[in-house]
């Protein structure tokens, strides 16, 4: 995805990684910013199904050719499903990472925690500021 | 100025006027006096290249080399022959005097040797991934260990005594940095592993079983038995292995080995008194994001041409740092050029042919020295025999321009009176039979 | 049409030894059996052989000498040009090097030969290990390392064995975040936990820093003296006190020592444990990855955890000479690291050098390192150059310096890689790039001091040169290389679906 956007309908963690909310489930990934910076993603190592993740810590590792970047959980939960595809095609993080670059569906066990996420508008103040 | 730099006077007025300093002593200003070293070195001083070259021949002309006597000395270093071709491609310095391969496009030389020695690695050991080259062969073996524990996250590592004595004690001391412990498996009276030994050894918490191949006293062990032993509660299977003897013997992939690594002095390199070598280390294909060092890959440029980078890089420590697969940066890419060329040098049927010759030899060798056998059962070119008088047979030996070979009492307390005694193709039929001669007639004197 | 447009072998396939092999061909003959030809079914279990042989290639050696040497030219290399790469020491390697390596004396000899029969080859490393001891100024020294990263891993294990034998095993090693990749990676091999340290801003260790955290808890500090930004601590004296205080031990890591030869000891600065890189410093030939060495040299505390064996000499019997052994009577030892004794092919060359300089010799190479790299600093600094450039420390720089491309990047929308790439044109080898991480677009040069004024001169005019274009045409560096072997590489690709090796019917 050649242009930086931050889709409204998505909530935001300050590492860089977005969720897109669906009742008590929550659909994770990296955000445009994170994919650029690491630049084309070469390899994605899923975490497996029914593996718990916690808010703010990391559950995986995205790899481009020179560089590694944890990828942390804007909140927690159990891990109900992994994008397999990701494992052929790792590109998809970079082409479309709030689509097809999805990398885990959780069902939440604590919602309240969305609260704590930003909108894309502070997420962006936060790309903003940092420089 | 040393004839390695070029400082004339008028250079040094330029430079410092355009730094904007008065000496070259201003340069360190920035250290503090009480570290700098307010004396000059305490060295001898330096010397015409011819000098050097003096002492340094002087040095070597105190050493009794493989060209000054007729030498049955392995235990894991061997005199095989190097064909005249490698000295001339090794000094070539665009193989010397490069750097690690980091920027590609000026480098396809050195990364396609890589792809290459990975290539020929894989063939010869029947694993489909190989790095570019470890050490050597004892460290090849402790990042075996390295990488099981990394794999396994279990704490214990199983190893045969048939192992080398060098492998074993290397990885003892990188296991005290891993955290692990490491049990010996003993040998039976036929000096092979003993099977039932390493299944009581094996547990839920070992994270990998390491056996030689041949082992150290050169008895061809029967690995697929090991190797399914070692496996059993889901260990890794190491094989450490002898790369000549693998012209014949059945590769360890195809026999149940998880890894095989081995030492790579006879491949082409030198004897050194010891180094530089190589190690190898090939494994299955679900090991190559965890395996050590440096790995060429094949790719294409923009223009489309085929060509080769370090890839998976994200395993090493100049990217991932701590969480590295392991810490080897420069590894010993000259050696497995000498590796690669020679194993080309001897091609398909060359290397086959190599092997069987070492086998006959051995067969030979042991059959004329009539020495009681350590390991009876068969072996392809080396070993183990027991002498009743070593010093007897040594001194006479040494009159005669022989080294009869290696005590394995230095390194088994079980093997007191034993010799370990290797044949390469430059040990001849008379040459065996010089030993033997030696050997019946000190068996005679200890007899009288 | 341009002359690579006419280039009638532009569309050539590279091919492999593998590819080049044709059936029946052969380079190596073997020596007539003379011994009874028994098959090898007689001689061996039919459970152990193989059952086809290793798909080798079958070449003639005409075919084998010229593929190797096709290849050979498509490496850029020292002998032909520029090589700054920050931390590498790219400095000549001396030809008379190769020549005494190879005497059979030396080439030819066992490593178990009887010590009795290798007096020359241990009288070489005990004399070499008392000449990196004086430039160390520690006095017990192992050879056995096989690199730099194998000398760090064995100084943490001396460290822990150190620490346990006092009763005392602690978790954690600091380095700082400057500290070059081979450092934590070791802290982990080694079985600690890394704590970084950071940067203050004069390029420094941050004391406050590193005070909060060395506590009763940590092993180690590791530390590079000049650091990876070429600049020397200042504040070494006190940083020794620190971790000294916090019952740590301090570890030097050699890379850098080509700044200081003669000039600044480690031992004297208060390290514990040394290692040195004798394929930067010392001249060993890099062999495009190796083979080096990574001897240690250490303080009295730390003498007794060497590895083992140790190079020793013994007084001769009856007033004869001295005698050179090898030593495994060592009850504290952590045992040994490798095979035999190490690399000793290198141990010829780094010894035959430090012969040829002497302790003269020494200092000069490194005043004239830091001569060298200052000047190549100062080039840089000019209009032209700096805006796009800029030095990442201002300070005097000892054997090397960063900058950073920032600016170019800003200003002209080329990156640090697309000013390197364009540097092959120019038949320079790069700096080092993106390290260290601390500095944006980093550019690591380290100009060693083999290299001839006029050589820094053109350097700096390349530079020039390339970002010169760029502010006419950026998009000329973003597609250099152009007349190397190959364009840029599809490295993403290569780490995607890797492969490693070569297979038939490829």
């Amino acid at each position: 995805m050649a242009e930086a956007s931050y889709p409204e309908d998505l909530k935001y963690h300050a590492e860089h990684d977005w969720a897109r909310i669906d009742g008590e489930e929550a659909t994770f990934g990296i955000t445009w910013y994170a994919q650029d910076a690491l630049g084309e993603v070469v390899f994605f190592d899923p975490p497996e199904v029914g593996a718990q993740v916690t808010k703010d810590q990391s559950y995986a590792e995205v790899e481009s050719v020179k560089a590694v970047s944890d990828v942390f959980a804007p909140l927690s939960g159990e891990i109900v499903a992994v994008n397999e595809d990701l494992g052929d095609s790792p590109e998809r993080i970079n082409e479309d990472p709030y689509g097809e670059g999805w990398l885990v569906r959780v069902r939440l066990s604590e919602p309240s925690e969305v609260d704590s996420l930003l909108d894309a508008g502070a997420y962006e103040q936060l790309l903003e500021s940092s420089g | 100025m040393s004839r390695y730099t070029g400082v004339t006077d008028r250079d040094l007025r330029e430079m410092l006027d355009a730094i904007g300093v008065d000496s070259v002593d201003d340069l360190f200003a920035e250290i503090p006096d009480g570290v700098r070293l307010q004396r000059e070195l305490d060295l001898p001083g330096g010397r015409a290249e011819q000098d050097v070259f003096e002492h340094l021949a002087a040095l070597a002309a105190r050493n009794r080399h493989c060209d000054e006597e007729i030498s049955f000395l392995g235990a894991g270093m061997y005199d095989h022959y190097v064909p005249a071709l490698v000295d001339t491609l090794l000094q070539r310095s665009e193989f010397l005097t490069p750097y690690t391969p980091y920027q590609p496009e000026v480098s396809q030389g050195g990364l396609q040797v890589m792809f290459e020695f990975q290539t020929a690695i894989s063939e010869l050991t029947g694993l489909p991934v190989s790095n570019a080259s470890v050490y050597e062969g004892p460290s090849a073996v402790a990042a075996a260990g390295y990488l099981a524990k990394l794999e396994t996250r279990r704490s214990r590592l199983v190893a045969s005594r048939g192992v080398h004595p060098h492998s074993r004690g290397a990885l003892r001391t990188h296991a005290a940095g891993y955290g692990m412990e490491v049990v010996e498996v003993p040998l039976t009276t036929e000096g092979a592993t003993d099977v039932a030994a390493l299944a009581a050894a094996v547990d839920d918490d070992t994270a990998a079983v390491f056996v030689q191949q041949p082992n150290f006293l050169g008895t061809v062990e029967d690995l697929g038995e090991l190797t399914e032993v070692g496996k059993r509660t889901g260990a890794v299977a190491v094989c450490a292995a002898d790369p000549l003897p693998l012209g014949i013997l059945k590769p360890p992939g195809d026999l149940g080995a998880d890894i095989c690594v081995g030492e790579g002095q006879t491949l082409g390199n030198r004897l050194d008194f010891g180094g530089p070598s190589f190690g190898f280390f090939a494994a299955g294909e679900r090991f190559l994001r965890k395996l050590p060092g440096r790995i060429a890959g094949e790719t294409r440029d923009a223009d489309g041409k085929r060509g080769f980078v370090l890839t998976l890089q994200t395993r090493e420590q100049h990217i991932r740092r701590e969480k590295a697969t392991h810490n080897i940066c420069t590894s010993q890419a000259l050696n497995a050029l000498a590796g690669v060329v020679y194993l080309s040098w001897l091609g398909r049927r060359g290397l086959v042919e190599l092997a069987e010759l070492m086998l006959r030899r051995t067969h030979y060798a042991r059959e004329a020295l009539a020495l009681e056998p350590i390991n009876p059962g068969a072996v392809v070119r080396e070993f183990a025999v027991r002498v009743p008088d070593l010093d007897a047979l040594f001194e006479r030996a040494r009159a005669e321009g022989i080294n009869p070979g290696y005590r394995l009492g230095r390194d088994y307390s079980e093997y007191e009176d034993g010799l370990l005694v290797a044949i390469t193709e430059r040990r001849t039929r008379a040459h065996i039979d010089r030993l033997a001669a030696v050997a019946a007639a000190v068996g005679e004197t200890v007899a009288a | 049409m341009t002359s690579a447009a006419l280039d009638p072998r532009a569309g050539e396939e590279t091919l492999t030894i593998f590819e080049r092999s044709r059936e029946g061909r052969r380079a190596f003959t073997a020596p007539d059996c003379d011994v009874p030809e028994l098959p090898v079914e007689e001689l061996l279990p039919k459970s152990a052989v193989r059952e086809r042989p290793a798909e080798l290639p079958e070449v003639s050696e005409p075919e084998l000498v010229r593929h190797y040497t096709t290849l050979s030219s498509k490496n850029f290399h020292l002998d032909e040009g520029f090589y700054p790469l920050g931390s590498c020491t790219m400095k000549h390697n001396p030809k008379l090097h190769e020549r005494v390596a190879a005497l059979p004396g030396h080439a030819r000899l066992h490593p178990l030969q009887d010590p009795e029969y290798a007096q020359g080859a241990l009288e070489l490393m005990w004399r070499l290990q008392g000449a990196l001891a004086e430039v160390a100024g520690l006095p017990h020294v192992s050879l056995q390392p096989s690199a730099g990263s194998h000398g760090e891993l064995a100084g943490l294990l001396l460290t822990r064995a150190f620490h346990e034998a006092n009763g005392d095993p602690r978790t954690k090693v600091l380095t700082p975040d400057t500290a070059h990749g081979t450092n934590p990676a070791t802290v982990t091999m080694a079985g600690y936990q890394v704590v970084k340290v950071g940067t203050a801003a004069d390029g420094g260790v941050d004391l406050d820093d590193l005070r909060a955290k060395a506590d009763a808890d940590v092993a180690c500090l590791m530390l590079t003296n000049p650091n990876t930004l070429g600049l020397f601590d200042r504040n070494i004296e006190e940083i020794e006190r620190i971790v000294h205080d916090a019952g740590a031990t301090l570890y030097y890591d050699g890379a850098n020592l080509n700044a200081v030869m003669g000039v600044a000891r480690p031992g004297d600065m208060g390290f514990d444990i040394v290692h040195f890189n004798l394929h930067k410093t010392f001249t060993q030939p890099h062999g495009g990855g190796g083979p080096g060495a990574g001897p240690i040299a250490v303080s009295d505390r730390i003498e007794p955890f060497l590895p083992a064996p140790q190079v020793v000499r013994r007084p001769g019997r009856n007033g004869s000479a001295p005698r050179f052994d090898l030593d495994f009577d060592r009850p504290r030892s952590i045992g040994r690291l490798r095979g035999f004794q190490g690399n000793f092919g290198v141990f010829v060359r780094t010894y035959a050098y430090i012969r040829s300089l002497g302790g003269d010799g020494l200092k000069e190479a490194s005043e004239v390192a830091v001569l060298n790299a200052n000047y190549v600093k100062a080039l840089l600094a000019e209009e032209g150059i700096a805006e796009y450039l800029p030095i990442a420390f201002d300070r005097i720089c000892m054997h090397e310096f960063v900058v950073s491309g920032r600016g170019a990047k800003a200003r002209l929308g080329i990156k640090t890689l697309d000013i390197a790439k364009r540097m092959l044109d120019h038949r320079v080898h790069p700096p080092t790039v993106y390290f260290p991480l601390l500095v944006e677009e980093a550019l690591m040069i380290e100009p060693t001091e083999t290299e001839t004024k006029e050589r820094l001169d053109h350097f700096a005019a390349v530079v020039r040169a390339i970002l010169q274009e760029a502010r006419e045409d950026p998009e000329i560096a973003k597609g250099a290389p152009y007349t190397t072997p190959v364009r840029r590489l599809d490295e993403a690709g290569a780490a995607k679906r890797p492969v490693v090796r070569w297979r038939p019917n490829d």
